[in-house]
């Protein structure tokens, strides 16, 4: 077995068990615990919890005007790595292929040059994130080694996508199975890193919001 | 109780007389209990990106990272992952995620009640949503457990414990009302069994504020209302709410709420006070399991049902001014639109502050930390940015909806040699009644 062969075949088939192993894992360990019920009568007009989760889940993906000024570089940075990254998953024809070979439907992809320059773009994004960490005082008292190993296994399979779709650094047969071996060590680290950020958003949001919108405060 | 300074020079107090090992065994647990779904998750979702600490008066001040909101709940963090996250057995197992050390703790105490006002504004800049005001709450029956609270605190703990009210002994509470109604001239009842109205006070109204007491005497008298203070449940600010002490947060609330039940009364009357409508109207049913029989409002709510429902007639000031949203009355309690009500009934102009509403930056002395004397140095930092916006709105009043907001701010007037008046809603529609 080839290296290619052993990364699209054992390493991926391991990697996505423990992916979906470990997020089920760590979504019911947190989910299954008890909650607090809240039983204070809500606020006249307030809507129910679910529509004030819901509400906030969207509210909260633009930052306050007020706190916009001083974040500006972290939104508009968080935007186009979150973006570019979103792109070059679902809207890259060899992905879309593949996703089709595991889920049986497929979706119209981008221009292969636009995602390259979308990938560039998100790599860039990602090294000044990175920049951004390793000098802001803020950042760099409040990271941990998870935010460091996060961003290395987010890093990986964009460069390595980006090498292997230009054929740069080596064969392309190589190239191909670094960058699915990286995916694996991205899909291997999501469930116990921040990276699990992609589900948590929905019910960290959704808590806030059902609380908040209880009260008719605003979010 | 003992004033200490941990190695980098922190000062710290710490109560009781115990080994450290049971000093942090008992925070350990303090804190693990705490961690409900909401808790939880919120400590699963940080994503570190700092955008708590631009939210934050005590960090945009001083501009020391330390001071981030996040950065605050590092050992309630750190107890969470240990003991009670999805993974723990397996840190634990790995050795990843070490105790939480006593040191650690006594560094964190000045974070978690110096620095820390609770007023939330750090909620709304997370991109996540996480509530780290209400997670700070938390951390701090941990540190209650522990024996880690400063001194002040402490002592107004322990001060309820014996009388019943941080600011006077509940024996003497009839005296303090009966007086006040005389000085005010001011008919005023107290422990009348029976009252559809039951009202509340926090310190400020005992000690700085008496006035307040007759001003809400005057109100219930015009609109002719059945009403009692009770020297049996008079206390609403609740300081284990802010303490952390979350037996004497239910003990306050349960007496406060037992008592106006009995006393037959609908609706409970809170004081311009901001952590009591945190700890009465959001969490008193956490201690009954059911929804409490009774109406529980602030004194802004009753001002604007008052106001609005015309039961009362105000005169027109005819000036304009600024207003200060007490944290826990407006971001986390929604009260937005009363206060507002009000202060346009008495023909006030409003000129609002540039940060305000849910947004308003925090008095800087909420949390406990104005009585905390330990943190002056930073309250007063803090007190900054509110006199900065209070100055450029430029109005002729200056006016809040909280005692203790007030007391904040016109102790920071009074260091800065700045000469403004703060004013209190209440006070202002009683001595604007028409006839």
């Amino acid at each position: 077995m080839d290296l290619l062969a052993f990364a699209r075949g054992p390493a991926l088939t391991f990697a996505t068990a423990i992916f979906v192993a470990g997020t089920l894992w760590r979504l019911v360990g947190v989910l299954a615990l008890p909650p607090w019920r809240d039983l204070s009568p809500a606020r006249e007009g307030a809507p129910p919890n679910w529509l004030g989760a819901i509400e906030t889940v969207f509210r909260k993906m633009i930052p306050h005007k007020t706190f916009l000024k001083a974040g500006m570089f972290t939104t508009v940075n968080g935007y186009v790595f979150h973006i570019g990254l979103a792109l070059c998953v679902f809207a890259f024809a060899p992905h879309i292929l593949f996703l089709k070979s595991l889920f049986g439907f497929s979706w119209p992809g981008l221009p292969n040059g636009f995602i390259f320059g979308v990938g560039a773009l998100t790599a860039a994004s990602l090294v000044a994130a990175l920049a951004y960490r390793l000098t802001s005082p803020v950042l760099k008292l409040i990271s941990r080694a998870d935010d460091y190993v996060s961003w290395l296994l987010t890093f990986l399979p964009v460069v390595t996508g980006l090498a292997a779709a230009s054929h740069i650094g080596a064969r392309y047969e190589m190239l191909l199975a670094l960058h699915v071996l990286s995916i694996c060590a991205f899909l291997i680290w999501f469930p116990f890193g921040k990276l699990m950020h992609a589900f948590l958003f929905v019910f960290s949001r959704g808590a806030t919001g059902a609380r908040f919108r209880h009260r008719g405060a605003q979010l | 109780m003992t004033a200490k300074t941990t190695v980098s020079g922190v000062a710290f107090d710490a109560q009781g007389d115990r080994n450290d090992t049971d000093r942090r065994d008992a925070a350990m647990q303090g804190f693990v209990r705490d961690f409900a779904r909401t808790a939880a998750i919120h400590m699963e979702s940080c994503v570190r990106c700092g955008m708590c600490a631009t939210a934050c008066q005590y960090y945009v001040t001083t501009g020391d990272p330390k001071y981030t909101p996040i950065n605050k709940l590092r050992p309630f963090e750190q107890a969470y992952h240990r003991h009670v996250g999805p993974f723990a057995p397996l840190y634990r197992l790995l050795g990843i995620k070490s105790n939480v050390s006593i040191d650690m703790l006594q560094e964190w105490e000045a974070l978690l009640y110096d620095a820390c006002s609770l007023c939330g504004r750090c909620t709304l800049a997370c991109p996540m949503g996480i509530d780290i005001s209400e997670l700070i709450k938390e951390a701090r029956h941990g540190m209650y457990k522990a024996g880690l609270v400063p001194d002040r605190l402490e002592l107004m703990d322990r001060t309820t414990k014996a009388w019943g009210s941080p600011a006077t002994p509940a024996d003497d509470f009839s005296d303090i009302i009966r007086e006040a109604g005389e000085e005010n001239g001011v008919p005023v009842n107290v422990d009348l069994p029976k009252a559809d109205y039951v009202v509340t006070t926090a310190p400020a109204e005992l000690t700085e504020h008496t006035k307040a007491l007759t001003d809400v005497a005057k109100i219930l008298n015009k609109i002719g209302a059945s009403w009692t203070y009770s020297s049996a449940g008079f206390e609403a600010s609740n300081i284990g709410y802010i303490n952390g002490d979350v037996e004497l947060q239910e003990k306050m609330t349960r007496k406060m709420i037992d008592n106006a039940i009995a006393v037959g009364a609908h609706t409970l009357i809170l004081p311009e006070c901001g952590h009591a409508y945190g700890a009465a109207r959001w969490e008193a049913s956490r201690w009954y399991g059911r929804e409490i029989p009774l109406r529980i409002i602030h004194m802004t709510e009753f001002l604007g049902e008052v106001v609005q429902s015309g039961k009362i007639k105000l005169k027109k000031i005819g000036e304009s001014t600024s207003f200060h949203d007490p944290c826990q009355l407006v971001r986390r309690g929604g009260v937005n639109d009363a206060p507002r009500a009000v202060l346009k009934a008495l023909g006030l102009e409003l000129k609002e502050l540039e940060d305000h509403g849910a947004l308003g930056w925090c008095c800087g002395g909420g949390g406990g930390v104005v009585s905390n004397t330990r943190a002056d140095p930073l309250r007063f930092k803090a007190f900054e940015l509110k006199r900065k916006q209070v100055e450029d709105a430029n109005a002729q009043h200056f006016v809040t909806a909280c005692g203790q907001c007030r007391i904040t701010l016109t102790l920071g007037a009074k260091h800065f040699k700045w000469d403004q008046k703060v004013e209190s809603l209440l006070e202002l529609v009683a001595d604007n009644l028409q006839d």
